[in-house]
């Protein structure tokens, strides 16, 4: 086995360091090492987007990068953005748009999602649906999800000045 | 009956779901999420062949790779689980066998051969990929039609053909009626193999509580029941020693309602080893060796006159159904749903139906969203649309002369089905109107002027839901899947649990469940926990496929929850000292109407079960009932789709524009759920249209192993959906609920399937092959334009 790497990065604001093997997957490490089970795994081939994850701001696969490449990086997962008892926003709007059915794509299009109103002006259905196009979602047709987005979208214009 | 049963509160409105929080935050448990830290984790050497037989394993360097536990092959799990095979009661049929791991030979590609346990799934991994496997290729099965020729190479040593399953159905006079009708339309039809791909890849994990040797099997199915009662067999264990458990399931549309291999050696080595071990599947091996579904070459023709009466229908189905007969379904579920649902939502008098599954080295087909009726649905809205086309009548007319009228109810089909009242005519009707289909085809009208192939399809269908115990879910299986049982208790503190045998993955059923129970216990949302994905909630159980837990489970948990009302008004009654007729109960209190004498459940159960002498010790009631609900035959759900479509004729890529559904589920126990339902099945018929398809080549390998191969729609190929619910008259189930989780997919194939023969009409091309990919339109239409 190839020799333990160290490494040192911020998850979900707290700071973690570990010993992790060159090979082992950002996914498998966030879940397994970490204990952070809500970035789930669908495909480990980099199509689904269920292992979304924000890397230093910007949505990545877990699946697709290799925890020893998130050394110095700053990581969010899913369980960043809020608590059964205190969702955030855009879980809210998720479900009151009844945007998840299953759940399992849930938190990776939570994570492309909270990128996409960041960067993106979503102002049309065409748009969101683009956005949205890495991230497979096999219960609801995307129609509830594309309802959330646009919800979330008309939202951030009335609350950013 | 009951005032709740009456005036529902919270049936009929669109709660919130009770799953949400846990799901959206993160906190969901599915079964990768489960793994204690000292589970074993097994990994499988899977077939590389289609057919070969198994000369030897060498397992030597697997067996040294350091945290490697044990290298298992099929011997060594001989004593420990036995075979599990699918019977069936119907004649002509074939019974094979779920082996834990391939002995002596294999039978497609993906089959488990050996399996490998080690300390990670890393290891496994690498483990699996060190074991060599000798192998002397036997013949390739592949084709179905050369598989079903009686001097074929027979796949299953078992059986003594490939065919294992050959039916007909015959009513009226199928050929004098053909012979003697005016008009004739026909042709050859293929639906071709699908993958379910539920997102979450399938995962079981055991555990072993070691002082007594009981056994906890975490698996992402759909049927914890009937898992628990065939590994009951197979591990020869009793009922309290198994249990088997669905936790938070990440989808399964059909995909996880078998029972699998993997299952089997996760549970026998967990024994063997005494602690946890587990497995999750990757993706490329759960498109290997997922069920998959629909697999289909329909021969069929339809006669009829020059009203567009429809007189006479044949179809000749050969079912593809991979290597074997899938547990419990068996190898019939699949093609003999095509042939019992082929006539469809018509008034047809004569029908002769032939239908044969046979066996090729693929992965076993199972159910898959709509089972057979997509493929049912598919032949014969074509027919009916090459009828209007030739008789040069709007396809929605030649619909309205022939769909089944509300005085017509019931009515038997050829096939022997028998419809209840449902509303064919008024979803043809709502769909017409919500689409607005007279202004649609002047749409129509003018983008074709313009040059633009644009396309519109109108698709009716029928299914049956909620089926008692008159028929088995799956023609001819010996399991009862007509029952469900609902275990309600309010316990001493007042707080409300309801347990069931159903296994939700996706559809809400802890929320709809909870909207039932309220109304008719009285009880606030908030004190109701439901239990269910459990095999240990209930005596029996099977889980939740063909469309049957808000029928079933929706009115055993209405019969409970009226018993537990009734002992709760009697205690209420004498607590208060007041007549059980006078006491109400609503938003979990109780109340002597017209007065403010009340008490909380907390405070009745309190009094019943915790407190000295407020009750005579011969009347001291019980706050809780098990009840189970049977209805029997079952109940008719039905709809109409309209799809427009529009094909871009540089890329031959088909886009959809519109989608329409409207469809009768009876009473809606939440709208927003049934609405996300019809969504995400009428998505997946979509991909079952325009995308998804499952190859093998004439060697049996499979090219479409992942999820850049096989295509599932993204939201960029999904339309927005629109949806309209027809209540025509509630069927006679408790509640007036019909199941209505699969209808989506059943509709859409065909409708997109006449939407795009309609845009190539000037062609004169009728799409006869699902899905129709751009390059299968290029070659129709080179076709079609060298004849011109
Ligand atoms: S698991 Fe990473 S993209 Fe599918
Ligand atoms: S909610 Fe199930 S995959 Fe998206």
């Amino acid at each position: 086995m190839t020799a333990k790497q160290h490494i040192a990065l911020t998850v979900n604001g707290r700071r973690v360091e570990a010993e992790v093997e060159p090979r082992l997957l950002l996914a498998d490490f966030l879940r397994g090492t970490l204990g952070l089970t809500g970035t789930h795994v669908g495909c480990e081939h980099g199509v689904c987007g269920a292992c979304t994850i924000l890397l230093d701001g910007v949505s990545a696969r877990s699946c697709l990068t290799l925890a020893v490449q998130a050394d110095g990086s700053s990581v969010e997962t899913v369980e960043s953005l809020g608590s059964p008892e205190m969702l955030s926003d855009l879980q809210l709007v998720f479900r009151e748009h009844h945007a998840l059915q299953c759940g399992f794509c849930t938190p990776g299009m939570l994570m492309t999602a909270t990128d996409l109103l960041r960067t993106q002006p979503l102002a049309t259905d065409e748009e969101i649906r683009d956005g949205l196009s890495g991230n497979l979602c096999r219960c609801t047709g995307y129609e509830n999800i594309v309802r959330a987005l646009r919800a979330a979208a008309a939202r951030r214009e009335t609350t950013t000045p | 009956m009951s005032e709740a049963a009456t005036r529902p509160k919270h049936v009929g409105s669109a709660v919130r779901r009770v799953e949400d929080p846990r799901l959206l935050a993160g906190q969901g448990s599915y079964v990768a999420d489960l793994f204690p830290a000292d589970a074993l984790h097994v990994a499988f050497r899977r077939s590389e062949h289609g057919h070969a037989r198994i000369r030897g394993v060498d397992a030597a360097a697997a067996a040294a790779l350091p945290g490697v536990i044990a290298v298992v092959t099929a011997a060594e799990l001989d004593g420990l689980v036995r075979p599990v095979r699918a019977t069936s009661r119907m004649a002509n049929y074939q019974a094979t066998a779920t082996r834990p791991l391939a002995a002596g030979k294999v039978r497609y590609v993906g089959e488990p051969v050996v399996a490998v346990l080690a300390e990670s799934r890393y290891i496994a991994e690498d483990g699996a990929e060190l074991v060599e496997i000798d192998y002397d290729p036997l013949p390739d099965i592949a084709d179905p039609e050369a598989a079903a020729q009686p001097d074929a190479p027979v796949l299953n040593p078992e059986t003594s053909s490939n065919i294992l399953v050959d039916r007909s159905f015959s009513r009226g006079e199928p050929e004098a009626a053909m012979a003697a009708a005016p008009h004739r339309v026909g042709g050859r039809f293929r639906f071709h193999r699908k993958a379910p791909i539920a997102m979450e890849p399938r995962a079981c994990l055991a555990t072993i509580e070691r002082g007594r040797g009981a056994l906890t099997l975490h698996s992402a199915t759909q049927i914890p029941g009937i898992i628990r009662d065939a590994l009951a067999d197979a591990l020869d264990l009793p009922g309290h020693a198994l249990r088997v458990v669905a936790p938070d399931v990440g989808g399964g549309f059909g995909g996880k309602a078998s029972l699998y291999a993997e299952e089997m050696v996760v549970a026998a080595l967990a024994r063997r080893h005494g602690r946890a071990i587990g497995w999750v599947a990757d993706r490329m091996e759960d498109i290997l060796s997922t069920s998959h579904g629909f697999d289909e070459i329909v021969d069929a023709e339809l006669g009829f006159d020059a009203d567009g009466r429809l007189l006479a229908l044949r179809a000749d189905i050969l079912g593809d159904i991979g290597a074997a007969s899938i547990y419990p379904w068996t190898a019939a579920l699949e093609p003999v749903q095509v042939a019992s649902f082929l006539p469809g939502p018509y008034r047809l008098a004569s029908y002769r139906g032939h239908v044969r599954a046979v066996a090729t080295s693929k992965a076993p087909t199972g159910p898959y969203r709509g089972v057979g009726r997509p493929i049912s649905t598919f032949v014969m809205e074509r027919l009916v649309d090459m009828a209007a086309h030739r008789l040069g009548l709007d396809p929605v007319e030649l619909r309205r002369r022939n769909l089944i009228k509300a005085e017509e109810f019931p009515y038997k089909i050829g096939s022997g089905i028998i419809w209840d009242r449902s509303g064919f005519q008024e979803c043809l009707e709502s769909a017409c109107a919500t689409i607005d289909y007279a202004a649609l085809r002047r749409e129509q009208e003018v983008a074709r002027a313009a040059g633009r192939w644009i396309g519109i399809g109108v698709a009716s269908y029928a299914e049956l839901t909620g089926i008692g115990s008159r028929i088995s879910a799956a023609p001819g299986m010996p399991i009862n899947t007509g029952t469900e049982t609902a275990d309600i208790s309010i316990d001493s503190t007042g707080a409300v649990t309801a347990k069931f045998g159903v296994a939700s993955h996706g559809q809400g059923l802890e929320t709809t469940l909870t909207q039932i129970v309220a109304d008719e216990l009285g009880a606030r949302l908030a004190d109701i926990r439901i239990v269910q994905g459990d095999s240990a909630a209930v005596p029996h159980g099977t889980g939740t496929y063909a469309s049957r837990s808000a029928v079933l489970a929706g009115g055993a948990a209405t019969l409970s929850a009226r018993v537990v009302r009734q002992k709760l008004v009697a205690a209420a009654a004498h607590l208060l000292e007041a007549s059980e007729a006078d006491i109400e109960v609503e938003e979990g209190r109780v109340r002597v109407a017209g007065t403010d004498r009340e008490l909380t459940f907390r405070e009745v159960a309190r009094a019943v079960y915790s407190e000295m002498g407020r009750f005579p010790r011969d009347t001291r009631p019980d706050l809780s009932a098990s009840e189970t609900y049977d209805p029997y035959f079952g109940t008719t759900a039905s709809a109409t789709h309209i799809a427009m479509v529009e094909i871009d004729p540089g890329t031959f890529s088909v886009r959809v524009l519109r989608h329409v559904v409207a469809e009768d589920c009876g009473r809606l126990i939440n709208p927003m759920i049934v609405d996300g339902q019809v969504h995400g099945g009428v998505a997946q018929g979509i991909g079952a249209a325009l995308l998804e398809e499952v190859i093998y080549d004439e060697r049996g390998q499979i090219v479409t192993a992942n999820l850049v191969d096989y295509l599932v729609p993204t939201a960029a190929e999904i339309p927005s959906l629109e949806v309209a619910h027809v209540e025509s008259e509630l069927p006679a189930t408790i509640g007036g609920y019909r199941g209505m989780g699969e209808g989506g997919t059943i509709g859409a194939p065909a409708a997109i399937a006449n939407a795009v023969s309609d845009a190539l009409a000037p062609l004169g091309i009728e799409i006869a092959e699902l899905p129709v990919t751009p390059e299968r339109l290029f070659r129709l239409i080179q076709a079609a334009r060298t004849q011109i």
